[in-house]
């Protein structure tokens, strides 16, 4: 229905819809960081890079070699799991003295590694994505909604439900809690810190590759798209509290409505500033964040 | 390092000054004065960054927005306003002091990851101003018609006199720094990396030092932003954008953090591979730079200045051996 008029309602609603789906995705990458927070305290700056071959290594398996969806989702989540597992091997291990000062340069450094191998393969063109259940846009209350927006959220839900199940219900997940909590001590009963710290790059690449899968469809994917992705992400995560997975969700969606609420009313130019100038303001006036509390962080290391 | 020898600065600037006289009689390396040029520019940020990294202890992502502060007010205030380029100078290394201590403040309370996410987050932020303020930055295209320096009629219109000019800057800040690092300054600051809580309780205004080095090291940024202008007579937002700041990094990690040595070997290191040895790469030099920082930081935590150290020890271990 083209010739509908618009209102500023409508286009309040709109700037939401897209926000919420947007802030899924940083959402999903803060879940990432906070993962492998919570098990090594660092903070891995190539969270970005996951979900950039997230999209890209979806892209040519479903899109070059033409495998259908079903078997290209799982596939593309296994390899990017596996280059976060050789993350972890390559380049987090071997480091010696580790430092907040090493291990973040380490993390830089694979994350322009990553970067560079991507523009090796794919190019610098940015690639699209067929949407999971095509693009016939839905409308409500004048606004249109992308059918792949329910693809985001749903998948932002699941993972939500089976981080939850894993961490409170599962043995290995209760072992990771307890590497996070007290390195030394979940040593001395018996668990193998440095699987965990593997398993945790592992998992929170794995999620990663969903975010890009997912958010492909609607915003294309490019080499070069894992720094902001990154930093966006980390936004999320200070807004809602360093470690806190309620916290993660909660800033990834405020700082997605911010964002895209910025972008259209006050200056698309500066779309990504916005959510630049929520984390620096967020770090400012309440570092420990909106969920997070000042007494855990004390007891962290770094 | 507390002690720093006179000897080995003494050899470096008589280096420095006899380079360009015998790099004209040898053709391959005719253009390396040009390329000195950027080294010393560099090595103005680097040394800044080294004290307030190897120092200090202090990460900063963001050292690319206070060059290109300094590049821009330059460019703007002569090439739009026609004011004197050297007075352009010091404003814009004021506006970066200004900018350091509204950042800096805030940023240096906060510890390890967050400060190096709040610098980040500032230089990405900068880095987006510079490219959408079209009416003062000219935007994406940049700007053009950045006059060059001259002082009492003397104009350093070639390679040459550029090159003496920048080096000139390079040493007063070299020595200027090594006075700091060797001064009660310099003992709070190497305090402070060991244990902020030790050095407070000893008396040592923490966040104060901190904010202090902060600002010393922008305004260093700044006044390399300035020369580069004023020596390319052209600028544009790619050349203050992120990578610019990780390339910074490299620079530091490469040469040895917790030498101002180091900061200047880096920044030699990394301005003759961009320019001249990794051209083979092209674009995807970006890999062999993550590559060099990774190895650098699992075998090399000390930097190139550390190998001399590893060096007597392999040798001290096989005579003791033998």
């Amino acid at each position: 229905m083209p010739m509908e008029k618009i209102t500023f309602a409508n286009q309040l609603l709109q700037y939401l819809i897209t926000g919420l789906t947007v802030g899924s995705t940083y959402a999903m990458v803060a879940i990432g960081f906070n993962i492998i927070y919570n098990v090594t305290e660092i903070i891995n700056l190539a969270q970005g890079e996951f979900v950039m071959l997230g999209g890209l290594v979806m892209v040519f398996l479903h899109v070059a070699a033409g495998l259908p969806i079903v078997l290209a989702f799982p596939l593309t989540v296994i390899i990017v799991t596996l280059v976060g597992m050789l993350l972890d091997r390559l380049a987090i291990r071997p480091i010696r003295q580790p430092s907040v000062l090493t291990l973040i340069i380490a993390t830089i450094a694979a994350s322009i590694i990553i970067k560079g191998i991507a523009m090796f393969i794919w190019g610098k063109d940015p690639f699209d994505l067929p949407a999971f259940s095509g693009r016939h846009p839905i409308h409500f209350l004048g606004a249109v909604i992308q059918p792949q927006y329910f693809w985001i959220i749903g998948f932002l839900i699941v993972i939500v439900i089976f981080l939850t199940l894993f961490f409170e219900k599962t043995i290995i997940g209760k072992a990771m809690s307890a590497c996070a909590d007290n390195p030394g001590a979940a040593s001395l009963v018996g668990i193998n810190v440095k699987r965990m710290i593997l398993l945790s790059f592992a998992l929170s690449a794995a999620i990663g590759a969903v975010a890009g899968i997912t958010i492909t469809p609607i915003s294309l994917m490019e080499y070069d798209r894992g720094a902001m992705l990154a930093i966006k992400g980390f936004g999320a995560v200070v807004l809602g509290g360093l470690g806190s997975f309620p916290g993660a969700i909660l800033g990834g969606l405020i700082l997605g409505t911010i964002e895209s609420f910025g972008a259209g009313l006050i200056h698309s130019g500066y779309k990504d500033a916005f959510a630049l100038i929520v984390l620096l303001g967020a770090l400012f006036l309440r570092p420990s964040g909106l969920l997070g509390s000042i007494e855990v962080s004390k007891f962290k290391r770094f | 390092m507390l002690r720093i020898r006179k000897l080995p600065i003494i050899i470096f600037a008589l280096f420095i000054i006899v380079f360009p006289l015998v790099s004209r009689l040898i053709p391959a390396i005719q253009n390396y004065p040009d390329l000195m040029i950027f080294a010393g520019i560099y090595s103005l940020i680097t040394i800044g960054l080294s004290l307030l990294m190897g120092y200090a202890g202090q990460i900063s992502l963001g050292q690319a927005a206070f060059y290109g502060i300094g590049a821009y007010v330059s460019a703007i205030l002569t090439a739009t306003y026609g004011l004197n380029p050297w007075f352009c100078m010091v404003i814009g290394m004021i506006v970066a002091a200004i900018v350091a201590v509204l950042v800096g403040v805030p940023s240096l309370k906060l510890k390890g990851h967050y400060l190096a996410m709040a610098t980040l987050a500032f230089g990405i932020i900068v880095f987006i101003i510079f490219n959408e303020e079209v009416e003062w930055t000219g935007g994406p295209d940049g700007m053009s018609g950045i006059p060059g320096l001259s002082l009492f009629g003397f104009a350093f219109d070639s390679v040459e006199k550029y090159y003496y000019l920048v080096w000139f800057f390079v040493f007063s800040v070299f020595v200027f720094t090594i006075n700091v690092i060797q001064s009660r300054t310099g003992r709070a600051l190497r305090a402070i990396h060991s244990s902020e809580a030790a050095s407070s309780a000893m008396g040592i205004n923490v966040s104060r030092f901190k904010v202090v080095v902060f600002v010393y090291s922008a305004i260093l940024a700044s006044l390399a932003g300035s020369l580069y202008a004023y020596y390319l007579n052209f600028i544009n937002p790619s050349t203050f954008d992120l990578f610019f700041s990780i390339k910074l990094l490299i620079m530091i990690a490469l040469g040895g953090m917790h030498d101002i040595w180091g900061a200047i070997i880096g920044a030699f290191l990394i301005t003759f591979l961009s320019f001249e040895w990794l051209h083979f790469f092209e674009e995807f030099e970006v890999i062999v730079y993550g590559v060099i920082l990774l190895l650098v930081i699992i075998f090399l935590p000390q930097g190139m200045v550390g190998i001399p150290k590893i060096l007597k020890g392999l040798f001290n271990k096989k005579v003791s051996n033998g």
